[in-house]
């Protein structure tokens, strides 16, 4: 699969019924997610394909913002000392933050977790045309055209991972430890949606994987191998948590070991 | 005469007249071996090196040690296609194309564990009953060998497979050879036959982990049994026990029962955990490559400690005159560990040293009765234990919600604060563990009935002990310091200097202990 | 208290106490039983496994509690095996608990100290006989054996000198020479700055001349990890900040402590964290190393675009990458 390949299944998101207050950002996204910035972007062409149920989205967003984000995120999504700027940061990071529940954080821990989403599907997505409309970024990914069923190839997929993921998330896409107490989480039982998203959109910690340096095609391989990863049965038995040696060395001290002592000291009893 | 005991005498009597046997045979088959839990320890070791045997042979039927590149054309799917190493498409083949291979190639990592796990426990079990003191040192020096063969062994096993894993670990081996001053990159350059990774370390660490080591295992193995047939096992203190005598199980039959039957019993024990745990899934780390590297990369738990170490090293290298010394590489993978395992080796004769005793010992300790080595032990075991934790740093913190750098600090104070407050309690805990002895005792046991006295005073009636329990507590020797002169005959002090001294406090701290009571005292409480 | 002060007396060995099994026949044959039932649960086992080998298929799964989805064949197998080897140890320790005879028996020790008068002969022996040799009235002897042994025993490690090659300045080498341009890992592409956006990493090799074919050796000291930032954060002396490009910066990605790859990017912090040993660089300060093991930056790689607009190296790395060596002079 080429990237332009990729690029026309994206744009099938129309079909998709929050495609109306998407359309404009899919076709920003077709143009290429690399604008970056807010400051690269024309906020004129935001205005001109503004439908009305858009801006009636727009609105209810921004209520949801002020209420619900801005106290941290600030009045206009400038960002603030503990939270970082949304202009610019697209619908799909609001769609990834909000959707895992992520966003709102609950608190001030070293870093959001997944969660119930406080937001339903249609608040998250007003929230997202709001966030949208500041600034051009990566749009909602529709999950129709995450193809990877069918487009992905799980051992290209493999490799891509082992590159680009494992150093974070683990070489079965377990999660990992970062420095100070973050951590990568992991990837199992992540929707292909959000998966696509965090790597479009570099939530937190994670960087952005831009598309020419991991074209759409690789990245619905990617996806195909941690959906391998997570189906594939553990073919040696039980798994012991896919985190490498240390539990295994844990296992061979306690059960390992214990059950070869008690049998010792059975063997040393006098019976009766 | 049954027709099975004919059987068996005339086999006896073919193989004396072809051998001239039957003297030797006849005093071995009815040895007495003295039978108690912790002598099996050792036993585990021994039988997991058996299996480890009998596993390992089964897969070099199929595994091929070769780096050279082939395209993956097995069985499993998610790496179809996949460039790597004849060694890694060769262990995929054994896990997923051989009936049972998978399972073989499991039990046999998990039997290379518990074969490390038995020997440190073993060695723990002869540190802490003082079962290394004369005669058996030469036993403790070859201990000391095997669990360091072990360790290397047990990691070359690691690496043979290429996986991202193994590969990662040998890129770290690899670094501490090349850290080695002066000859450093040559030496490392000769072992992978030029640059990292090159095309020829698997071979050569093939031969040397299915050829050289397991020759070195079986010949030190073999001492080390012979010199535990040759003296005579320990065995733990009791009634009837004493340095001149040895109580057990004749050789024939029960011993070589239970000891045969254990052999099956290890053996089961590591196939249970091949059948039912996974370990080290390599299909899941994929192929090596040096610029891939996975979250939470370990090494097998009997290095982890050194990984710990590694970690925890301070950021320091020195750069002078054109050249390198990379101290944070040298410090923790190769200085401490040297000290640590020298010092391990030549712990018999510097408790000797310590407290002048040159006797021989049959008789096991309690390991409250030398609350010194006691201390020493756990001392070094926590030490131990804080690098192993930071070994896993990664792995903890991501469990229990703490972060790396925190763990890593932890480490980095614990190791220097840790073992002494550990050597401090556990001395304290000995001493308190033989005074309560002491009060078992003379005053008997507590049953918890209270009783009311003639005076209408309630009173806990104490039940006196069994003659073998008192003796049992109270058979262990009384340690004295050394009479070490503090001045010399001419009336300067400080004797031998510095090592004087030095010897002198710490046969003052071998010997503390509380005074174990004796027959005289329970008489004089009893006459009051 | 008296100066004579008397230990408590050792009761002896205590009296053997008989098992059930010793004197009961009734009791001897249940144990009996019970030792034959366990060595039949072996031989179940041992059927199992059979069984499992010729008769399950290798696509039977099935869920067990804890393990989750299980392969029936590799369990059968593997539970057959050690349900046979288990038993059997169980039987036969069960038969000796039971039914061996259970006296402790005393086998007295003799001290391993020969007799003075043997140990006398013993050295008197060894004196006169190395005396007879002459050992120690013929000094030139005594060296020039020592030098001949020891030079024998040293000589055969002259040959394994043709395990390797000299180092040379391999170490000091990388593929990347000025021009050289970036391409991704894997897939090859070259780059433009465009491709990537603030906040993303890429992971680069070196483009290789056609026909080239890259082997691991070169990944090992080639591999680059290249993370763009905005500009502004970067916190770099003048030379440093003109080997970045529009905020680009590349670093090797193979670690200056033991040579992992580090490419674990913080994209909020900065900070780059190599997972094996815990290093941790600050990739706004050209990767000084700010926590961990690791006592040297990431060597940086010099990028331009150019003249198609494509990322390539302005000039190879300045110095070794991957871990330290002595022959390395900074």
């Amino acid at each position: 699969m080429t990237p332009s390949n990729g690029i026309k299944k994206l744009s099938r998101y129309r079909r998709h019924r929050w495609a109306a207050p998407s359309l404009m950002v899919v076709a920003l996204l077709s143009v290429g997610t690399t604008f970056s910035i807010a400051s690269e972007a024309t906020p004129d062409a935001t205005s001109t394909t503004m439908n009305t149920s858009q801006s009636v989205q727009i609105a209810e967003g921004k209520q949801l913002f002020l209420k619900g984000c801005s106290s941290c995120h600030g009045l206009n999504a400038e960002g603030g000392s503990i939270a970082p700027s949304l202009i610019g940061v697209g619908a799909a990071s609001v769609d990834f933050q909000v959707g895992t529940g992520r966003m709102p954080m609950a608190d001030m821990s070293q870093q959001a977790m997944r969660k119930k989403p406080l937001y339903n599907e249609a608040q998250t997505a007003a929230l997202a045309a709001y966030v949208a409309s500041l600034a051009p970024g990566p749009a909602i990914v529709d999950e129709a055209s995450l193809t990877w069923e069918r487009d992905g190839s799980t051992s290209a997929g493999g490799t891509l991972f082992r590159n680009n993921c494992a150093m974070c998330h683990n070489f079965s896409g377990q999660g990992g430890a970062l420095t100070q107490g973050k951590y990568a989480p992991t990837l199992m039982g992540v929707e292909a949606k959000y998966i696509y998203e965090a790597m479009i959109t570099g939530p937190q910690s994670m960087p952005k994987f831009s598309d020419k340096t991991i074209t759409p095609a690789e990245k619905l391989s990617i996806i195909k191998w941690v959906k391998a990863a997570q189906t594939e049965p553990n073919l040696g038995g039980a798994s012991l948590g896919r985190v490498g040696p240390v539990t295994e060395g844990l296992l061979a001290w306690t059960f390992g070991l214990g059950i070869l002592i008690g049998v010792a000291v059975w063997l040393a009893s006098k019976a009766r | 005469m049954s027709k099975q005991e004919k059987v068996l005498g005339s086999v006896a009597n073919y193989v004396d007249e072809r051998t001239g046997a039957a003297k030797w045979m006849k005093k071995n088959l009815t040895k007495v071996f003295p039978d108690h839990w912790s002598f099996m320890l050792g036993e585990v070791a021994l039988y997991s090196f058996v299996i480890l045997l009998l596993t390992g042979t089964f897969l070099t039927f199929w595994f091929d040690p070769s780096q050279n590149e082939v395209v993956y054309n097995g069985s499993y799917e998610p790496l179809k296609d996949v460039e790597m190493t004849a060694a890694y498409a060769s262990t995929l083949h054994i896990s997923f194309d051989v009936r049972g291979g998978l399972l073989m190639r499991q039990i046999h990592h998990w039997s290379a564990l518990i074969f490390m796990v038995a020997i440190v426990a073993h060695l723990l079990r002869v540190f802490f009953t003082g079962a290394f003191r004369k005669p058996r040192e030469f036993n403790w020096l070859i201990g000391v060998g095997l669990l360091t063969l072990g360790i290397v062994e047990g990691f070359l096993g690691y690496s043979l497979p290429d996986d991202l894993l193994s590969g990662t670990g040998i890129r770290i081996a690899e670094a501490i050879i090349q850290a080695i001053p002066v000859v450093g990159s040559y030496l490392a350059f000769f072992a992978f036959g030029g640059a990292f990774p090159g095309h020829v370390f698997i071979s050569r660490i093939y031969t040397v982990h299915v050829l050289l080591l397991p020759g070195i295992f079986l010949a030190l193995i073999t001492i080390h049994l012979m010199l535990v047939w040759y003296q005579k096992h320990t065995q733990y203190p009791g009634p009837g026990r004493t340095e001149k005598n040895v109580v057990g199980y004749p050789l024939m039959p029960v011993y070589m029962a239970k000891a045969g039957g254990f052999f099956f019993i290890v053996f089961g024990v590591c196939a249970f955990l091949g059948a039912v745990a996974s370990i080290n899934p390599i299909w899941l780390y994929g192929p090596y490559t040096p610029g891939q590297i996975s979250a939470g990369s370990q090494p097998d738990w009997y290095m982890g400690w050194l990984d710990g170490l590694v970690r925890a090293a301070p950021p320091i290298e020195t750069h002078a005159f054109g050249h390198t010394i990379s101290w944070n590489i040298l410090i923790p993978g190769l200085i401490i560990p040297g000290i640590l395992f020298t010092g391990m080796a030549l712990y018999p004769f510097i408790e000797s040293w310590m407290t002048g005793d040159k006797r021989e010992h049959h008789l096991l300790e309690r390991p409250r009765n030398n609350p010194n080595r006691t201390a020493i032990g756990a001392m070094s075991l926590a030490f131990m234990l804080v690098c192993l934790v930071n070994g896993g740093n990664d792995i903890i913190a991501t469990q229990f919600n703490l972060t790396i750098n925190g763990i890593m600090w932890f480490t980095r104070i614990g190791l220097f604060v840790i073992p002494p407050i550990v050597f401090v309690i556990t001395k304290r805990l000995c001493l308190s563990l033989q005074r309560a002895d002491r009060d078992l005792v003379l005053h008997g046991r507590e049953t918890g009935r209270l009783v009311m006295t003639a005076e209408g005073e309630f009173v806990e009636v104490h039940e006196p002990l069994s003659a073998e329990k008192i003796y049992t507590l109270t058979q262990h020797e009384q340690n004295a310091p050394l009479a070490l002169p503090d001045v010399d005959a001419n009336g300067v002090r400080g004797v031998g200097g510095m090592k004087g001294k030095l010897r002198k406090r710490a046969s003052i701290a071998a010997a503390e202990q509380v005074p174990s009571p004796t027959l005289t005292e329970a008489k004089e409480i009893e006459h009051h | 208290m008296t100066t004579d002060i008397q230990k408590f007396p050792d009761p002896g060995l205590p009296e053997h106490q008989h098992r059930k099994a010793d004197h009961d026949p009734k009791a001897a044959d249940a144990a009996e039983k019970k030792v034959a039932i366990l060595f039949l649960i072996s031989a179940l086992g041992a059927v199992l496994l059979i069984y499992s080998y010729i008769f399950v298929r290798e696509d039977v799964w099935f869920f067990i509690p804890v393990m989750g989805d299980t392969n029936a064949k590799q369990f059968g197998i593997g539970m057959g095996m050690a349900i046979s080897l288990f038993f059997i140890g169980m039987g036969a320790i069960q038969w000796a608990r039971t039914l061996m005879p259970d006296n402790e028996v005393v086998a007295q020790r003799h001290e391993f100290r020969s007799e003075d008068a043997d140990r006398e002969d013993f050295v008197a022996t060894v004196k006169e006989r190395a005396g007879v040799a002459g050992l120690g009235r013929r000094p030139f002897i005594k060296r020039s054996l020592g030098l001949a042994l020891g030079l024998a025993g040293l000589s055969p490690l002259v040959l394994l000198r043709d395990l390797g090659p000299l180092p040379k300045n391999e170490l000091s080498k990388t593929s990347w020479k000025a021009g050289t341009r970036l391409v991704t890992d894997p897939g090859d592409r070259p780059i433009r700055p465009s491709d990537l956006e603030v906040g993303s990493v890429a992971q680069i090799l070196p483009e290789l001349a056609p026909g080239q074919k890259r082997t691991l050796e070169d990944i090992g000291k080639d591999a680059v990890l290249l993370i763009r930032v905005r500009p502004a954060e970067f916190n770099l002396d003048a030379e440093r900040l003109s080997w970045t490009h529009e905020g680009i910066i590349a670093f090797s990605k193979i670690c200056s402590h033991m040579g992992c790859a580090v490419a674990l990017y913080e994209q909020q912090t900065k900070h780059l964290l190599c997972p094996c040993h815990q290093s941790t660089f600050d990739v706004t300060r050209a990767a000084k190393v700010i926590f961990g093991p690791a006592a040297r930056p990431l060597p940086q790689l010099a990028i331009t675009v150019d003249s198609e607009g494509y990322l390539v190296a302005q000039q190879g790395f300045t110095e070794p990458v991957g871990p330290s060596f002595w022959e390395r002079s900074s």
